[in-house]
């Protein structure tokens, strides 16, 4: 029987983290003694090259891969102890925004956001209503009938932001969610996820090899009163600080981790590789 | 149990092995590097069989799939066993028709086409055209939904992968390859009778009569336990294969390879065997 997700979060407890994580294939380690906190709201960005491991970091976070050694703990459970059955019960708790998007070719817009309600049995009037609000929240309620053939590559990120989204977990990975769109796109996309960080709390992770995405989520934030994503100001005390951190992956194990103004700082050729 | 018999053969490799002595690589070591590959595969395969299997007797079932994959496999392989069926039974008559006359027992011709239909060509000839079709169908699209990440979208919305896509396949190759063996059985007989009329003068009725008398209880059973048996072969080897791709849109195609060169061999080899266990059986 699958273990009772609790959705408590334990005060001061993390909701994500991992105690020095490895793992590899084929006898190369793709991650090495990986180990990173990130606490209830915070957002965190995963930078790296094309093939450092962001993928599988981000899998191994949600018990989608198996590490070779250490421990996974995600809102209090360790992941490395979890049956399959209790994961995939426990992963209702984590949206998860695939590299390209990886929706459903044979089912249409509307089957793919509403996969997970189907398998709760939600009936079919309350399955609509939440489509349709989870559309419109990424703007794409008209393509409600559409299939993922006839959508453009921004567009069916969109569309798995709104699946990932339609049950409201607390945690959400976006893997790589700006790669191969052009900035206006990806800025529309960074405002969702600043929209998602600021308005629902979503604790998150996003993977990505662009700067600018880190520096999006720490420099700016959604205003709810006036409905607009606002830069951060200046503060003399520095409270106003967006709830975001940076962590740097190289030859599979952590390089840099802290904020996006520290990494702004370095003087470290490789990360000033990065910043050109 | 297969998988004990796998592991415990790996586990026998790997102690007979670790006991030679460690003096540049041993044929011991050399033939257990050969096997470790296919062993480990047999054992992967016989670990989706059997959870497939225990999938099957448990809840949930996805009813809507299962209809759907029968749809794509049953109604949609109709016309190439159609076809091919009824082909064989006459190209069967033509070839022994000149034997029987030459014997003057040209009557025996219904009697030994609906024999070798009904237990050998029948299932064989549309369990291959299945793994053509659909074993490699099967194959292409999990491979497919493998390397862009939608098995692991599904598993990350809660849905275990093997009920969802693997049990409705495996279900509806098993309902409807039996159906569809009857219905390349039947076309195949109609060919014959056809072929027969014209080439032999034996007239529809006594064809008919000479085919269903010939048959007994048993070759109707081995007529249908075969079906069966490659209906799992096929659809759990397409679905093994698939979901173990690796390796983009390349990758695709080589588990589509394999798994129809694999579901082939499999079906022919298994033929044999369950001809001798069946003949066993029911002759003792
Ligand atoms: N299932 C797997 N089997 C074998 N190797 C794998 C597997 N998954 C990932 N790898 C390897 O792990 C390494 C990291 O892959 P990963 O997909 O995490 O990179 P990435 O940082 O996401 O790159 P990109 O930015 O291009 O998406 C690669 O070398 C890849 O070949
Ligand atoms: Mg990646």
């Amino acid at each position: 029987m699958p273990v009772p997700v609790t959705n408590e979060v334990v005060p001061g407890e993390p909701l994500i983290r991992f105690e020095n994580v490895s793992i590899g294939f084929d006898d190369v380690d793709v991650l090495r003694d990986i180990s990173f906190e990130v606490g209830a709201g915070e957002t965190t960005t995963i930078l790296g090259e094309s093939g450092s491991g962001k993928t599988v970091l981000l899998k191994l976070a949600a018990g989608l891969l198996r590490p070779n050694s250490g421990r996974v703990v995600i809102m209090g459970h360790d992941l490395v102890d979890m049956k399959e059955v209790e994961l995939l019960d426990f992963r209702r708790r984590i949206g998860f925004v695939f590299q390209e998007g990886a929706l459903f070719d044979s089912l249409s817009v509307a089957d793919n956001v509403s996969f997970r309600l189907h398998e709760e049995s939600v009936n079919a009037d309350e399955v609509e209503t939440r489509v349709r609000q989870s559309l419109r929240f990424v703007e794409m309620e008209h393509a409600y009938d559409k299939f993922p053939a006839e959508l453009s590559g921004g567009m069916r990120r969109r569309v798995s932001i709104a699946r990932a989204l339609i049950d409201q977990p607390p945690i959400v990975y976006y893997d790589s969610p700006t790669a191969g769109l052009d900035p206006v796109t990806s800025q529309t996309i960074i405002t969702l996820i600043l929209r998602l960080r600021d308005l629902n709390g979503v604790t998150s992770l996003l993977a990505t090899h662009r700067l600018q995405d880190a520096f999006g989520l720490a420099n700016f934030v959604f205003e709810p009163g006036i409905n607009r994503v606002v830069p951060i100001w200046e503060d003399a005390d520095g409270k106003h600080f967006a709830p975001t951190k940076v962590l740097v992956i190289r030859d599979a194990t952590i390089y840099f981790q802290g904020q996006t103004t520290d990494l702004l700082k370095s003087e470290d050729p490789y990360l000033r590789q990065f910043l050109a | 149990m297969q998988r004990y018999a796998v592991e415990a053969l790996a586990r026998t490799m790997a102690t007979l092995t670790s006991k030679m002595p460690s003096s540049g690589p041993s044929l011991l070591a050399v033939v257990n590097r050969l096997l470790k590959r296919p062993i480990q595969s047999l054992q992967e395969y016989s670990y989706l069989v059997g959870d497939t299997f225990v999938k099957v007797c448990s809840p949930p079932l996805y009813f809507r799939d299962i209809l759907e994959q029968m749809d794509v496999i049953g109604v949609g392989s109709l016309p190439i066993i159609l076809l091919t069926g009824f082909f064989i039974g006459g190209v069967m008559v033509q070839n022994t028709a000149a034997q029987f006359q030459r014997f003057g027992s040209a009557s025996l011709t219904g009697e030994v086409v609906a024999l070798a239909l009904v237990r050998e060509l029948g299932p064989v000839i549309a369990s291959l055209l299945i793994t053509g079709r659909n074993g490699s169908g099967i194959a292409s699209e999990l491979g497919s939904m493998v390397v862009t990440e939608q098995v692991d979208a599904m598993r990350a919305l809660g849905t275990d992968p093997v009920r969802k896509l693997v049990v409705p396949r495996v279900l509806a190759t098993v309902i409807v390859l039996p159906l569809l063996t009857g219905v390349a059985d039947l076309v195949g007989l109609i060919g014959a009778s056809i072929v027969s009329y014209f080439q032999l003068a034996i007239g529809p009725v006594e064809f008919w009569n000479e085919s269903m008398q010939s048959l007994a209880v048993g070759d109707i059973v081995q007529g249908l336990v075969k079906p069966l048996v490659f209906a799992i072969i096929i659809s759990t080897i397409g679905c093994f294969y698939g979901l173990r791709t690796r390796g983009g849109t390349q990758g695709v195609g080589r588990a589509t390879t394999s798994a129809v060169v694999a579901g082939s061999i499999s079906i022919i080899v298994a033929d044999f065997f369950i001809g001798k266990l069946l003949l066993y059986y029911l002759v003792s």
